[in-house]
């Protein structure tokens, strides 16, 4: 079950993890993500559906090194296997002709930007893709953006691939010479918030896709939820996409700390298993 | 039915076990006592159970308090009616077997029932000691959970028998009781059943829910290892309307669904703060724990650990939740309740086990805000007291406030159980579907049939957060309703299909 067909380090951080799940492959759109376990004693987390191909049956994940899980994920070799696999799941992403989209990857944000794009375009959009990290080796799938963007501008922190600055200065400059219709931003909450209050200052309508705590997915927790326009949302039935405007990203950067200190703890329990 | 129980009653050996005893000296003997772990010692694990069951000693004793009415109005109190004077006459005789096979008949899960379900406002609010005594009623949990651990432990628990396969193929969404209870009758008719459950346990509330110190998750698997010896099959991971849709399924060759989707969404209550860190449902607090596994060091999953922990509410998810906190090291394990303890909808015998364990029981209280420290965690509720007025048309009590009682209460996690609603996916994945203003599905209460006429539904997904046992009477019907209606569109099956329903009576 959910065998890993291939694993690509993009950095010494993140990870690309080829999975094999059929079911998946043929019912996720653009938008939706998984939830997996990785044995009897993981947690639960979630992760974006950055590709998927149909005939293989597989989905393509992206992994960051945070915790116990994704670390354990990062360390996966083909021909192991995911105990479990569910999804789709969430809202697919709203996706029409609306003219020009201009789209903001953050670090492993660019993932779920991926499959958006490629919808984006294909739906005979006009759309411009800005990705952004810390440094070169950060930036991940910037060919396979390049394929389904107009125009890509890469933006880092330290000026080691493209240009040196935040992804909000790539995205002012597109926004000063060309009529955006739509914006996309996913990447870090804080990235988020700042590429969304950008963008209300210029009217333009913007999707964030948040990245809240999971443990179910399906609505029953409660713990994903988030404030958007002063009404509570739960992010993995009713997002993860919300109209940026309308979230509260300060209270979900607090949310999003919520298990830190419980979470370094199993951190520190795993490591010590490690080196034992 | 009633012609029945008549004749069953005249049966030889319950009309000499009637002899044995005098009615006046069966009303004599005092109701047993449930053996239990020490309270000081049980708050010290997570997955010990409280109750420890009867012996078999105080078993037979308790059923010889039973008077084996010609109208035995207990059974009225049971939601699926379980032959209940004939399963403890058979505990009165030694035959234990015998009684958990009775308790089969039309229960699908008595070790489960005998533990959680409310017996003090069903069946035991309905005994001839309750009603015309004024004595305490005879255990009838008890030793529902007598008969049905007996006969798990005796090792010869039999598996029921099977029609013949007639090839249907059936979906049930979800697996809690209403799911297993339905799964259970259709694989008797021969039914090709498949169980789909979204999350990777099979369950529902049974295992995510209830704690293993009330339900230990072993009796459940049990019975699912029953129900896949009998030939039902489980999808674990598998969420109907996403990871496939119905029309999938049914381009598969499934021909009728059961949806029993449960009310798993939490709610909350909309004051000010109610989304720092360290405020939780129940339900993730529970999941966490139950499912995940958080209370044990070698898993990765983390759960949150209180000193001073505030669980608001007074059902049984509350006092769940209250109880694991303590478990979980809390100091102060509170219960924040806005009506009076005798309004509390938990179970009596919950309730009186929390107090057992300390936890602290703050009534006629509601919170109104919460405040959190520099990095976003709740560190105190601003809570407002509260009075019993009149009692309203619907004769309840109403709380109103106790203006300017305003207080505050330190706390460092606060867990929300103030209920549930139903799941919403399957009635948005099916916009035909008719749902209730609620969100509830609307089905025939006879058949559990739903608008679409291969759809049937049952348990919280249409009553809303109810009972283990209303959520299995509905499988149980659900399975009739399902079959008649398979067995009238196949006219080929349809006399197939009587043949096994008469086999199933029997
Ligand atoms: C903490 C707690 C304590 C309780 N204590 C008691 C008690 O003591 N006594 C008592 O009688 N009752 C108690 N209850 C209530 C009782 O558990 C419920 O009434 C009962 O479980 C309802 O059963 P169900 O079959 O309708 O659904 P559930 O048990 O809720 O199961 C529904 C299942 O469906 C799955 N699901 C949902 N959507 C999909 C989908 N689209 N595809 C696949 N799977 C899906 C869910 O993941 C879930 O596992 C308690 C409830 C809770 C939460
Ligand atoms: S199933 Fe519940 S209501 Fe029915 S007899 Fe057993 S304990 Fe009583
Ligand atoms: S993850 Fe549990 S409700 Fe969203």
């Amino acid at each position: 079950m959910n065998e890993i067909i291939n694993v690509e380090s993009f950095s010494e951080n993140v990870v690309k993890l080829v999975v094999k799940a059929p079911r998946i492959a043929r019912s996720r759109k653009p938008g939706h993500f998984i939830i997996l376990r990785i044995d009897e004693k993981g947690e639960r987390i979630p992760l974006t559906i950055a590709a998927a191909d149909e005939k293989a049956g597989t989905i393509t994940l992206v992994a960051q090194k945070v915790g116990v899980t994704s670390k354990r994920l990062c360390e996966m070799k083909p021909g192991d296997s995911i105990l479990d696999l569910v999804g789709p799941l969430g809202k697919a992403t709203h996706i029409e002709k609306v003219g020009t989209v201009l789209a903001c990857g953050g670090g492993v944000g660019v993932a779920p930007l991926l499959p958006i794009v490629e919808g984006f375009k294909k739906a005979g959009n006009r759309v411009v893709t800005i990705l952004a990290a810390r440094s070169k080796d950060l930036i991940i799938l910037e060919d396979e953006i390049r394929k389904w963007s107009d125009e890509v501008i890469v933006m880092t922190d330290d000026g080691s691939h493209g240009r040196k600055g935040l992804v909000t200065a790539g995205a002012e400059e597109v926004i000063k010479r060309e009529k955006v219709d739509e914006c996309v931003a996913i990447g870090p909450a804080v990235m988020m918030k700042f590429t969304s209050l950008l963008t209300q200052k210029y009217n333009i309508p913007t999707q964030a896709s948040l990245n809240a705590i999971m443990v179910d997915g399906t609505g029953m927790c409660g713990a994903c939820r988030v404030s958007v326009g002063g009404q509570t949302k739960f992010t993995c039935v009713d997002g993860p996409e919300f109209d940026a405007e309308k979230i509260d990203f300060d209270e979900l950067i607090l949310r999003l700390g919520g298990y830190k200190a419980e979470e370094k703890e199993a951190f520190e329990r795993f490591m010590q298993t490690v080196t034992i | 039915m009633q012609e029945n129980l008549k004749e069953e009653r005249e049966q030889a050996w319950r009309v000499e076990l009637r002899g044995k005893i005098k009615n006046k000296d069966r009303g004599l003997i005092e109701r047993v006592k449930m053996p239990e772990m020490n309270a000081m010692k049980r708050v010290c694990y997570q997955d010990r159970e409280v109750n420890l069951g009867l012996d078999v000693q105080s078993a037979v004793r308790e059923a010889q308090r039973c008077m084996d009415c010609v109208n035995p109005t207990c059974m009225e109190g049971c939601p699926v009616s379980i032959n209940i004077p004939k399963f403890i006459k058979n505990i009165e005789r030694g035959e234990f077997l015998e009684a958990a096979k009775t308790l089969k008949e039309t229960s699908a899960l008595p070790a489960v029932c005998g533990r959680v379900c409310p017996q003090e406002k069903q069946c035991e609010a309905n005994c001839f000691y309750t009603l015309k005594l004024k004595k305490t009623p005879v255990a009838i949990g008890y030793l529902e959970r007598f008969a049905a651990d007996y006969e798990r432990e005796s090792g010869q628990a039999s598996i029921p028998e099977t029609a013949p396969k007639n090839g249907i193929k059936v979906a049930a969404i979800g697996s809690g009781p209403a799911s297993l209870a339905f799964a259970g009758d259709m694989i008797k008719l021969g039914y090709d059943v498949t169980v789909f459950e979204a999350l990777h346990e099979i369950g529902g509330v049974l295992k995510y829910g209830i704690p293993e110190f009330r339900l230990p998750n072993k009796i459940v698997d049990v019975e699912l290892d029953n129900l896949e010896k009998m030939g039902v099959r489980f999808e674990r991971n598998f969420i109907v309307g996403r990871t496939a849709s119905f029309d999938d399924l049914k381009a598969e060759g499934y021909q009728a669904f059961f949806v029993a989707s449960g009310a798993g969404l939490p709610r909350f209550m909309n004051i000010p703060g109610e989304n720092y860190n360290g405020i939780l449902s129940s339900n993730e607090y529970l999941t966490r724990v139950n499912l995940m596994n958080a209370a044990d060091d070698s898993f990765d999953t983390p759960v949150l650990k209180g000193k001073n922990v505030a669980v608001v509410g007074g059902g049984n998810t509350a006092m769940d939740s209250v109880r694991t906190a303590k478990r979980l090291g809390a100091d102060r394990a509170m219960i924040i309740y806005r009506r009076s303890r005798e309004e509390m909808p938990a179970r009596v015998e919950e309730i009186h086990h929390a107090e057992e364990e300390g936890i602290e029981f703050i009534n006629l209280t509601n919170p109104i805000e919460y405040f959190s420290d520099e990095n976003g965690r709740v560190k105190s509720m601003k809570v407002q007291r509260m009075e019993l007025a009149e009692a309203d048309a619907s004769g309840r009590r109403r709380p109103v406030v106790i203006e300017g009682s305003e207080y505050e209460i330190p706390v460092d996690v606060v867990v929300v159980a103030i209920g549930v609603s139903p799941n919403p996916l399957v009635p948005s994945e099916l916009p035909q579907l008719k749902v209730s203003r609620w969100g509830t599905i609307d089905v025939d209460s006879e058949t559990m049939q739903s608008s679409m006429p291969e759809l049937f539904a049952g348990g919280d997904i249409v009553r809303g957060g109810a009972t283990v046992i209303l959520a299995m009477g509905d499988g149980r019907r659900a399975a009739a309703g399902m079959h008649q209606y398979l067995s009238e569109q196949n006219a080929a099956l349809a006399n197939a299909g009587q043949a096994n329903t008469s086999q199933a009576k029997n």
